[in-house]
């Protein structure tokens, strides 16, 4: 009987082959774009994990230098204070990190190799020592006479070596760039003031610093997976439930001829099981495929912005493709659950004539009507009193399937203004069939509008990112160029050099604290006309450049400003004993932590041991190049201490040129799925259309005006999806600009329109209908007689 | 003539190989007349009216509708002798579920670019249906549904009308009195009418009758 029955059901998909490829493909599409978006996560965390487990930062508390490196000296004070440190090196090489640990006080689990642990400790901290890194990594490192051992769980970019290897690497004999403190201490130690006053102590993290920095990033990309996978599901909900009203009537027959509804209900599921690993495993390997293409701009969007190193090599992690296969049965069960519930429920002797499912209107409309109205609602409500990244994220989900879900409802009114309005015989009756078509599109219709509202969002928070970023970049980076020393002699030497040759030398001065409460930066400003013509505030006393050097005021960053509440007027405490009114708050992009500014002698005058380490140079531009040449030629200067102005923003720029990439990749691949999704809808829809168009045939319409109808059916629900998608995706930009942004970094961006990037969006919206639309219409428009006459004639 | 058919053959290809439906029908048919096509299931009268209504090609022979010859006439030319010329009742009705009533009793009229409102009210008048105008077909009774198809071919004042069936579907009380509706109509415009029917009792209502059986003339 069961083999029967399944030969029965499995008929179904033989006869309707596009069917099967529907489901399958929309199938293995929602997971491709779910798993490829994974797959890039998975990797840039597991590399955020790396980078953390290198130094410890999460585990371990930190001794920091207020500026410079931390003299051996001062380490071993510390150790004979009682103090339980290990050294640490840090530099870079030729692009890769180098980070130099003591094996014999690190930490227990920093390092490659341990005491006690059957490690070659003797070879890693032997003369020649030993190199741990990634292959690509050691790749790059093949002249520093150490042995090279490839070690693929290390961090990206990073190779570890002992200490006394790395000082002699990177040329840093003596010096120490950081401690690492161990948990448990002794309980007798002096002061870390009275030992190494000129070190901070910095707190374990707790987590990766790069895991939070960048989780908006990730939840933004984890966002788009999620509303393709959505689209996707959207399109195997038609295909099954246009499969299983179809074989309503196979399905009474076979209950008629003794087949437990039980058994029918589980050779279903079981038949779907199937189609949801298939396509789950073609879906895995299209997602690895997407994850591979796109990875290496994800990477270089990430050390960008964040200067996260994540690895561009894709690593095949069996827990993610396990992920992927049960997602998509996941969401096949999503799918299906409502096309179940209607089989369990039918009576045996229900009408078997299919209902034509997707044609029947939606009876349904009222309940539909009110939830999309409640999730708007919910939608408004959040946009006004929510606050933080959940909210934000529950906002944009309740106002975009709040907006799917009231789609069809617009779209019928808008339908039937449009009949109001027609005149001719030929329009009323194109209005009306249209309204009638809706049904059976809405779903591939709420596709394309999610499509094109994420399009819209994501294109006008990425453009007005950069839009702002390369003015603050004008603003922020004033100054020619920028030259870092390492020492004080270097500095005052550089300083002696340089000053006759330049217009002006601005030190930059940075001092790591806590302000309100929250981490924070202190920055000293010199009084110079570069500050006062290039600097915007968003809010500023009248004169604030004066008030700031009158030492009236501090200015702060929007971050700190919305951290801890402060407005101009605000008093905040800088330094133990300095208690000043805020007089101005900037933008601040790009940057995690609270800043504030002081005017230079305060900030001297507060914090003394800090030492300028770097400086802004105002010259001509076209004196750069001469002057730059004479720094490393004349003076000595190492090129890695020199920096163009030109060349930083030419690198934010291309970082930014990356993220376009990753953006406009996404951007085409939920555009495609949508178009998918109207191709398939309307290829579905044709074999249903014919016993309605036929009589139109007969009375003298031609089967060519049939097929452009078809054709100008879809361009008009197209645009109309399109209009209404336009407001959709600007609401969509808002939120992610001016919740989910402010939420995940703590300022906000001011928010540009580009009327002409949406006007090519709706055209290649339109174009994707026309695409998706121009076969079956074609197909309609050569539809022999013979088939319209089948539709009469299957009458008797 | 209204309508000359000369030794018409049609061939479909079938499961088995060629089946001839049609093996050279010959009829004529003058305006005002009335002609019951009777024959068994598979006799060929459907696919006959198919190609009178040059909904359908035939592979020899000829045929003249009020002197135009479907052989000459490509796609549109047949799709503008049906919208002018032909009038076409099925058996299902075959109304469109989308428009209303009304619109669907001018909707052929109007494609021809013939439509008469006071005509369109008339005939919806004399069907009964004036209280319906503003329904959908689903909202409608089988008897009412056929008299609305009815109106709709009779609105466009075809000057051939052909009925597939068309009480087909319809109980025997029903049927009659839609068949009288029709049957005066057609008498009232001077419209010629070939109506296909299974009933001997329908048949015996038409002036003349022809016989098919085997796709020949009996």
């Amino acid at each position: 009987m069961t083999r029967a029955a399944v030969a029965a059901l499995l008929s179904h998909w033989r006869r309707s082959p596009l069917q099967l490829f529907t489901l399958l493909a929309g199938l293995a599409l929602a997971t491709a774009l779910w798993s490829g978006v994974q797959a890039i996560n998975a990797e840039a965390r597991a590399s955020y994990d790396a980078a953390a487990a290198t130094l410890g930062e999460a585990q371990f508390d930190q001794l920091l230098p207020t500026a410079g490196t931390i003299p051996q000296a001062t380490y071993i004070a510390l150790r004979r204070a009682g103090w339980l440190v290990s050294p640490v090196v840090e530099g870079r090489l030729g692009g890769v990190r180098i980070v130099g640990l003591d094996p014999l006080t690190a930490p227990g689990g920093l390092g490659p190799v341990r005491l006690g642990d059957g490690g070659d400790v003797a070879g890693f901290v032997s003369d020649a020592g030993q190199i741990y890194a990634r292959p690509e990594v050691l790749a790059q490192l093949a002249e520093t006479g150490a042995a090279l051992i490839a070690s693929p769980d290390l961090a990206p970019g990073t190779a570890i070596t002992d200490i006394g290897t790395a000082q002699r690497l990177l040329d840093m004999p003596g010096q120490i760039t950081r401690l690492i403190v161990a948990q448990t201490q002794p309980l007798r130690q002096k002061p870390l003031a009275d030992v190494a006053p000129t070190l901070t102590r910095r707190s374990a993290q707790g987590g990766s610093d790069l895991a939070k920095l960048t989780d908006s990033f990730h939840l933004n990309l984890t966002a788009f997976g999620a509303l393709s996978f959505a689209v996707g599901i959207f399109i195997v909900h038609g295909a099954i439930g246009l499969a299983f009203e179809q074989r309503r009537p196979v399905v009474r027959t076979l209950r008629a001829l003794g087949m437990p509804l039980r058994g029918l209900i589980w050779l279903m599921a079981l038949e779907l099981l199937g189609f949801a690993l298939l396509a789950g495993a073609i879906g895995v390997g299209l997602g690895y495929l997407i994850a591979a293409a796109l990875l290496p701009d994800v990477a270089a969007t990430l050390r960008g912005l964040y200067g996260a190193d994540v690895s561009g090599t894709l690593v095949l992690r069996p827990v993610w493709a396990l992920t992927g296969l049960a997602i998509s049965v996941g969401g096949t069960a999503v799918a299906a659950a409502g096309a179940f519930w209607q089989l369990a429920r039918m009576p045996l002797l229900a009408a078997a004539q299919p209902r034509a499912w997707a044609m029947q209107s939606g009876r349904g409309g009222r309940g539909q009507a009110v939830v999309a109205l409640g999730l708007l609602g919910l939608a408004g409500i959040l946009a006004v009193v929510g606050s933080g990244l959940v909210a934000g994220f529950a906002l944009l989900a309740a106002m975009l399937i709040g907006a799917a879900l009231a789609l069809p409802l617009v779209l019928d009114r808008a339908l039937a203004l449009g009949q109001h309005f027609a005149r001719g015989v030929t329009a009323q009756w194109f209005w009306a069939d249209t309204r009638q078509q809706l049904p059976g599109l809405s779903l591939a219709l709420a596709a394309l509008l999610l499509a094109m509202a994420a399009n819209v969002g994501v294109s006008t928070m990425v453009s007005s990112f950069r839009l702002t970023f390369t003015g603050f970049l004008d603003q922020r980076l004033a100054s020619e160029l920028y030259l870092s020393t390492t020492d004080a002699a270097q500095t005052k030497a550089l300083l002696a050099y340089v000053t006759p040759k330049v217009e002006a030398v601005l030190p930059l001065m940075q001092y790591d604290t806590t302000l309100a409460g929250f981490p924070a930066e202190i920055f000293a400003a010199r009084d110079h006309r570069t500050y006062r013509e290039n600097w915007r505030f968003l809010q500023a006393v009248p004169g604030v450049w004066d008030a700031l050097q009158r030492q009236q005021g501090v200015l702060i960053n929007e971050q700190l400003s919305r951290r801890a509440a402060l407005s101009i007027g605000d008093m905040l405490t800088v330094a133990p004993g300095t208690t000043l009114p805020v007089i101005g708050i900037y933008g601040d992009y790009g940057n995690p932590v609270g800043q504030a500014i002081l005017t230079e002698p305060l900030f001297h005058r507060l914090f003394p041991t800090v030492a300028a380490t770097r400086f802004g140079l105002r010259l001509p531009p076209a004196d750069v190049p001469a002057l730059t040449a004479a720094l490393t030629d004349d003076f000595g200067l190492p090129p890695g201490q020199i920096i163009n102005q030109t060349a930083i923003k030419a690198f934010s720029l291309d970082v930014f040129e990356r993220t376009f990439t990753v953006t406009a990749a996404l951007n085409v691949l939920t555009l495609a799925v949508a178009g998918f999704a109207i191709l398939m809808s309307l290829l579905t829809l044709a074999a249903l259309r014919l016993p309605q168009l036929a009589p139109v045939w007969a009375l003298g319409m031609t089967r060519g005006m049939l097929g452009r109808v078809e054709l100008l059916r879809a361009v008009l629900l197209a645009t109309l999806t399109s209009v209404l998608a336009l407001p959709l995706g600007l609401a969509n930009a808002w939120v992610l600009l001016a919740r989910v942004n402010v939420a995940a970094f703590g300022w906000q961006l001011p928010m540009f329109l580009f009327p002409l990037a949406y006007a090519q969006l709706i055209g290649f919206a339109l174009l994707a209908a026309v695409l998706a639309a121009l076969w079956p219409a074609i197909r309609l428009a050569r539809t022999p007689p013979a088939a319209l006459l089948g539709v009469f004639s299957n009458e008797r | 003539m209204l309508l000359t058919v000369r030794d018409i053959t049609k061939t479909y290809a079938g499961a088995e190989g060629a089946v001839a439906v049609l093996r050279g029908v010959s009829l004529d048919l003058d305006a005002g007349q009335t002609l019951a096509l009777t024959g068994e299931s598979g006799s060929g009268k459907s696919t006959l009216l198919h190609l009178i209504g040059g909904l359908d090609a035939p592979d020899s022979g000829q045929i003249t509708v009020d002197g135009v010859a479907l052989a000459g006439l490509d796609d549109a030319g047949r799709a503008a002798l049906r919208r002018g010329k032909v009038g076409v009742v099925f058996q299902q009705f075959n109304l469109i579920p989308s428009l209303t009533v009304a619109a669907n009793i001018a909707f052929q009229a109007r494609l021809a670019g013939a439509h008469d409102p006071a005509w369109a009210a008339d005939l919806a008048g004399r069907m009964g249906l004036t209280a319906h105008l503003a329904k959908y077909p689903e909202q409608l009774s089988g008897g009412q549904q056929q008299r609305v198809a009815i109106a709709r071919t009779l609105c466009a004042r075809p000057k051939l009308v052909l009925a597939d069936e068309p009480t087909g579907n319809l109980d025997e009380g029903t049927a009659n009195t839609v068949l009288a509706l029709m049957l005066g109509l057609v008498a009232e415009t001077g419209a010629g009418l070939l109506m296909v029917t299974h009933s001997e009792r329908l048949a015996g209502l038409m002036q003349r009758r022809l016989h098919l059986t085997s796709g020949q003339v009996a």
